[in-house]
């Protein structure tokens, strides 16, 4: 199939609606609101929803509803907006209603500013709003990624019944790139919800709730989600491996920032520095079995996160290397995205100290 | 010949609502209501935080439990989807006129075809009764202990007048539950927004006065009177719009 | 003849079927106290009963039902 030029919202918009997203409730905040405005145009052409929402929190609220009585339903926003989004995405995570949440990443904190960064990888890994819970978390580093991890983030979502998270910085979301797009997926192709609240009567009616008063009845459905959580880690880590066989130093990043540590490694290389990249595609569940299997090569000495965030990635990767070797961090903030000669410099930096200190 | 006996759209659970609080007398006309028009098999209802949380466990039809105030955006998310489904969201105060406000107002702007019933207690019942948006000049609460005043507490909202400046709602009317009367004029206008609803006119909002002997410190018959005579001194009864009577 | 039936499990004693009584029959128990602890509503004058169900209209809990 031939590729078409399309933006990375655009392509978000797309992954979602060829895997049966019928429900789409938004509201605007820079930089996302293609999205929201993409969708007011599709989403009526294919018979689904959408609706500009009064808030943020009453956005997800719409998804609580609309995922809840059995629709692929999904809301975009930007950091900001993704906060106030917590505590419906806790209500849901508990529910257990599947559905999609994308932020496209905006400096912060506070108001910040609409140009990319990283900072909101704490919340989206670790939880976001209050208790015990995760989000799937897909990070896609191409307008051809914004696609196909949306398409799969409905799949996974409803497989484990948890929410799921397009987390992209604003680059992602803001670039132009060919893509080739998946065909549109039958909605009678999408497995039954057989709890999803429709519509049902006396013995055979739903409640999709997240009140659990009695500790006693609280406690074992945490645990369930837990279980879940290690179920998802145990079969849907991913990370891409570049030129990571023989390496020295190894740079690993997200989103935009892979893109650029790719070609750093190149660069190194070029100079006789063996460099390697790993780049997280779930974050989480966490791709910790790259790291450990790298940090216990001999020949690898040293590890670089490079974020646009002051450090939040590097601590899932120190978890994961495990003091094995030493991990490194350098960081650009306030949307400002680092050249490839920074990372080279970086990298180079860091593998230099790493020997120093052997 | 059975004259009344329990409508089957309410479950065999025990309500756990305080002795003499109406709440379940609201609970009973909803769920006849939907019965009597024969909406029982393709309805979703939302219930709220507060004190009708466990709304979910009486319904006797598939039940979504809302974060504090958002039921209307849920049951916008229902509705949108499956527009042939009955959808009904049950609020208190605390929940659709405090926290809850832009959801309610929004709902009512965007003509969401949805029926609301709306409880006003003029309290927070479930957290031990704390002063609520609808708390009456003068009344006492937790958080107002010498009793609302307007120079620190501001006035009461009255949510059916303040809806009725929009255009979009379809039938808005306040009725009460303190005495045979009014609780039998509660069931006609619960019945008749359900009913538009199912014919698709747009958005029904019934406010109903309720007591809450256990947070007004009376006996459930006496806060059946305070209700009769003070509580609709500042919510009059009545049809604050009704499209199909023509009136705006 | 027109009787009603209270379910004394749900019962909560609140009074508020007796105050709706036009005809006296219900009174709260003195005595009885079921499970939760309430004073039970009870018809102590059967006999005056109409049928009219107001009783149940204002019981909050739906323990009363009405024949005629």
């Amino acid at each position: 199939m031939s590729k078409i030029l399309l933006h990375g919202t655009e392509a978000i918009c797309e992954g979602a609606m060829r895997n049966g997203c019928r429900a789409f409730f938004g509201y605007p905040i820079t930089p996302q609101n293609e999205v929201p405005e993409y969708m007011s145009v599709k989403m009526p052409q294919i018979g689904g929803v959408f609706v500009q929402a009064e808030s943020e929190v009453a956005a997800i609220n719409m998804v609580y509803g609309a995922a809840g009585a059995g629709i692929r339903a999904m809301t975009s926003s930007s950091s900001p907006g993704v906060s106030l989004k917590q505590e419906g995405i806790s209500y849901i995570a508990c529910a257990r209603i599947p559905c999609v949440v994308v932020n496209i990443m905006r400096a912060g904190p506070g108001l910040g500013g609409i140009l990319p960064a990283q900072g909101d990888y704490f919340q989206a890994t670790k939880g976001g709003g209050h208790g015990d819970y995760h989000l799937i978390v897909l990070a896609p580093s191409s307008a051809q990624e914004a696609c196909d991890f949306t398409y799969r983030a409905f799949d996974l979502a409803d497989r484990y019944r948890v929410p799921a998270m397009i987390l992209a910085d604003g680059m992602i979301g803001q670039i132009m790139e060919p893509v080739e797009l998946p065909p549109m997926r039958p909605l009678s192709d999408i497995p039954e919800k057989p709890w999803a609240t429709s519509g049902h009567y006396g013995k055979d009616r739903r409640i999709l709730n997240s009140l659990i008063i009695k500790p006693e009845q609280l406690e074992p459905h945490v645990n369930e989600l837990q279980r879940t959580y290690n179920e998802i880690y145990a079969n849907e880590r991913k990370a891409e491996q570049y030129k990571t066989e023989d390496a020295e130093i190894i740079l690993t990043a997200y989103g935009t920032v892979a893109r650029i540590c790719k070609s750093a490694v190149d660069q190194l290389r070029a100079q006789g520095v063996k460099a390697g990249c790993i780049r997280p595609i779930t974050l989480y569940p966490f791709p910790d079995d790259a790291f450990s299997s790298n940090a216990e090569r001999a020949d690898c000495k040293a590890f670089l996160s490079v974020e646009l965030s002051l450090g939040q990635m590097v601590e899932d990767v120190r978890l994961a290397v495990n003091g094995k070797k030493p991990v490194y961090f350098y960081g650009r903030t306030g949307g400002n995205v680092p050249e490839e000669e920074e990372i080279v410099e970086a990298a180079k930096g860091a593998l230099g100290k790493a020997k120093s200190e052997l | 010949m059975k004259v009344f006996e329990k409508t089957k759209m309410l479950t065999d659970a025990h309500m756990h609502y305080c002795p003499g609080c109406t709440h379940g007398i609201v609970h009973r006309l909803v769920a006849e209501s939907i019965e009597e028009l024969g909406l029982q098999e393709k309805c979703i209802g939302i219930a709220p935080v507060g004190c009708a949380v466990f709304a979910y466990d009486y319904f006797n039809c598939d039940m979504q439990e809302a974060a504090h105030g958002r039921a209307p955006a849920v049951a916008t998310g229902i509705k949108r989807c499956l527009p042939d489904r009955t959808v009904f969201v049950y609020q208190g105060d605390g929940d659709l006129a405090s926290i809850g406000m832009a959801e309610t107002v929004h709902a009512a702007a965007r003509g969401e075809n949805i029926t609301i019933i709306f409880i006003n207690n003029s309290i927070y019942g479930m957290t031990g009764g704390q002063m609520a948006p609808t708390t009456l000049i003068g009344q006492k609460a937790t958080t107002c202990q010498n009793g609302r005043d307007p120079a620190v507490n501001g006035y009461p909202i009255r949510v059916c007048e303040l809806l009725a400046t929009l255009d979009a709602p379809y039938y808005i009317e306040r009725v009460s539950t303190h005495d045979v009367k009014h609780v039998i004029a509660a069931k006609r206008a619960i019945k008749k927004a359900l009913k538009f609803q199912s014919e698709g006119r747009g958005y029904t909002f019934i406010e109903v006065l309720v007591s809450c002997p256990t947070n007004w410190h009376m006996r459930p018959v006496d806060a059946l009177r305070f209700m009769g005579e003070e509580c609709t001194k500042t919510f009059p009864l009545g049809v604050y719009r009704d499209k199909s009577e023509g009136k705006e | 003849m027109a009787s009603i039936t209270i379910d004394e499990k749900v019962c909560k004693g609140c009074g508020l079927c007796a105050n709706a009584c036009p005809k006296k029959v219900i009174s709260l128990s003195e005595h009885r106290m079921n499970a939760n602890g309430y004073f039970v509503a009870e018809a102590r004058n059967p006999q005056n009963c109409i049928g009219c169900a107001f009783c149940a209209i204002m019981c909050p809990d739906c323990a009363i039902e009405v024949e005629k």
